[in-house]
């Protein structure tokens, strides 16, 4: 009996949480008049997304997104796993504060210090650009702490193995350590990925134009400006930003909670 | 085979004299010189912009032909005079009442779920984890059709309930408990998926020797789980205080800090202040308030940390 009374709370919960992505479907594909009616017969039509893309640039947005989280991941990964290194293998003088330091980041995050770093980005003149939206986010004090913890974990054995046999510093780097950790930079990844996706606020403060909006910021343009009204248009709009990551979500759904989790446990 | 070891030989006597302090050096130019890259980048967009915070939060706000100047704590001293100040963190503080204890208690629930042997469990799982990938900006959207009045889904709901028509976002009462929703919404399933690690790591002869000795199923997890959660509930605490002062993303689509500053959450308003305002002395003086804050969480992980929450 209250098996099975928990099942239905958790069947109700589940319902609950499916509803909003439910309905922007059932809004996104059907036309604009049964958009708050809810008849199994209504057709379906693809003529919102039409709509939506035609009123907006989003294959530029689309571009902008592509380029900007691609440009932050693949900075994070090489800075990150040279500090990383840095940290895990060499005792030089002040490696403890300068771990401390790093991780203050972990607390302050780029997201809350936008007046200051507006400030810097407007006099390096990258207000605006690309690059000013991802140089805050490059160095990653949370990339750095678990590119640690893994590069800890190598056998110094190995390491010395690989010195033996005449690699230099960066090279045992690569060809040891970085194979070892190939299951916490795919876990980074994925989740640096999410986060640059989705990011809106500061990419909202930086950018003014088409040319290095991103997704996020485009689609709250467009939602903002006078389309008021038309939901079908709007939640196609949504769909669509957010289908990229939707849909790798569902193909690699394990790898995607596995590498939340393992990102997450430090 | 002798040729060899005469070389490691020579090797480790070559490094005995005099090379030894060299390789020494070494370490430290080397740990520096892989350090440089990201702790340069740390700098600029972290330390001296926190040093630059404090520091232009003592000066006038800068326009075009009048230079900042030095004012001392006025910033501050009109701080405390604005009374959106203390409502925005008033609201932040309910913000934070709202959805901490939510979202943890939800979380736990539902990964004590997924975690059973209850029938559908990956697609529970799936929509769960779900809104943890989705652009907070674009389920905004759909979260405001929503709640728009008249014809949104939850006034639907409630017309086929005979209740009077309500303006959700509209009204001061009911504005940020709508806020509050969401973000709760957003935020349960990534902290499910650290409670249902935690649980799987638990061992199973613990329930079964419960069981035996005729614990049910509710004092068994008050007596036994739920202490050994302990660390991941601290864990998950922490994040999710983080994150009452740090998600903004959905006020600017659904209300913008409206209706009379019933939504607005310190860092929005920071937002406001600084770039719609453009008063930057201002919104830096409001920035060292919400770094305050942060700082105390800090402080009060660190303290934690260390005391209660480890069982093992």
């Amino acid at each position: 009996m209250s098996r099975a009374l928990e099942t239905a709370g958790a069947w109700l919960l589940g319902l609950l949480w499916a509803l909003p992505l439910a309905y922007a479907v059932w809004t996104a594909f059907h036309p604009a008049e049964y958009a708050t009616r809810f008849t199994p017969t209504a057709p379906l039509t693809l003529v919102n997304f039409a709509n939506a893309w035609a009123a907006a640039p989003f294959a530029r947005y689309f571009v902008n997104t592509t380029l900007l989280v691609a440009m932050i991941l693949a900075a994070q990964l090489g800075l990150c796993t040279l500090a990383a290194y840095a940290f895990a293998r060499f005792a030089f003088a002040g490696r403890a504060v300068a771990f401390l330091l790093v991780l203050v980041q972990l607390m302050i995050m780029p997201d809350v210090l936008i007046v200051e770093n507006y400030r810097t980005m407007s006099r390096l003149g990258l207000l605006d650009t690309l690059a000013g939206i991802g140089l805050p986010y490059m160095a990653s004090a949370f990339g750095i702490f678990l590119l640690r913890q893994t590069f800890k974990t190598v056998p110094k054995e190995l390491d010395e193995a690989a010195r033996v046999e005449g690699a230099g510093m960066l090279e045992t780097l690569w060809r040891v350590y970085v194979p070892l950790a190939r299951p916490v930079y795919i876990a980074y990844g994925l989740v640096s990925v999410s986060y640059h996706w989705n990011n809106f606020l500061w990419p909202l403060i930086v950018t003014n134009s088409v040319q290095s909006r991103p997704l996020t910021v485009g689609l709250q343009v467009f939602s903002s400006v006078d389309q008021g009204v038309d939901w079908s248009i709007i939640t196609a709009a949504t769909l669509m930003t957010s289908a990229p990551l939707l849909v790798a979500f569902l193909l690699f759904q394990r790898q995607f909670v596995q590498s939340f989790m393992r990102a997450g446990i430090r | 085979m002798s040729d060899s070891g005469a070389v490691t030989g020579t090797d480790r006597a070559f490094r005995a004299n005099g090379v030894g302090a060299g390789r020494a050096w070494s370490v430290h130019v080397q740990g520096w010189l892989l350090l440089l890259p990201a702790a340069v980048l740390l700098v600029t967009f972290t330390h001296l912009p926190v040093a630059a915070t404090i520091y232009h939060s003592f000066f006038s706000n800068p326009r075009p032909g009048r230079p900042a100047v030095w004012v001392g704590l006025d910033n501050y001293r009109s701080m405390v005079e604005d009374p959106v100040f203390w409502q925005v963190l008033g609201n932040n503080l309910w913000f934070a009442a709202g959805t901490i204890p939510l979202s943890i208690v939800l979380a736990l629930l539902m990964a004590v779920w997924v975690n059973g042997r209850i029938a559908g469990r990956s697609l529970l799982r799936l929509a769960f984890f779900t809104p943890t990938v989705l652009p907070m900006i674009a389920v905004a959207n759909v979260w405001l059709f929503f709640y728009t009045p008249g014809y949104g889904l939850l006034e639907q709901l409630t017309g086929l309930l005979g209740l009077p028509s309500h303006n959700w976002l509209g009204s001061r009462q009911t504005a940020l408990g709508c806020l509050v929703v969401v973000t709760v919404w957003k935020e349960a399933g990534f902290f499910m998926i650290f409670y249902l690690a935690a649980l799987q790591s638990l061992s199973p002869q613990l329930g079964e020797a419960a069981a035996l000795m005729g614990a049910s199923r509710w004092y068994f997890f008050r007596r036994v789980t739920f202490p050994l959660l302990m660390p991941t509930t601290l864990f998950v605490l922490v994040n999710a205080v983080i994150n009452s002062f740090r998600l903004v993303d959905h006020i600017v689509v659904m209300t913008k800090g409206g209706p009379d500053n019933a939504t607005a959450l310190l860092l929005y308003y920071i937002y406001d202040v600084g770039f719609k305002f453009w008063d930057q002395a201002y919104a830096a003086a409001l920035t060292l308030v919400l770094l305050v804050i942060l700082a105390a969480v800090a402080l009060g992980q660190f303290l934690l940390l260390d005391r209660r929450v480890h069982y093992q």
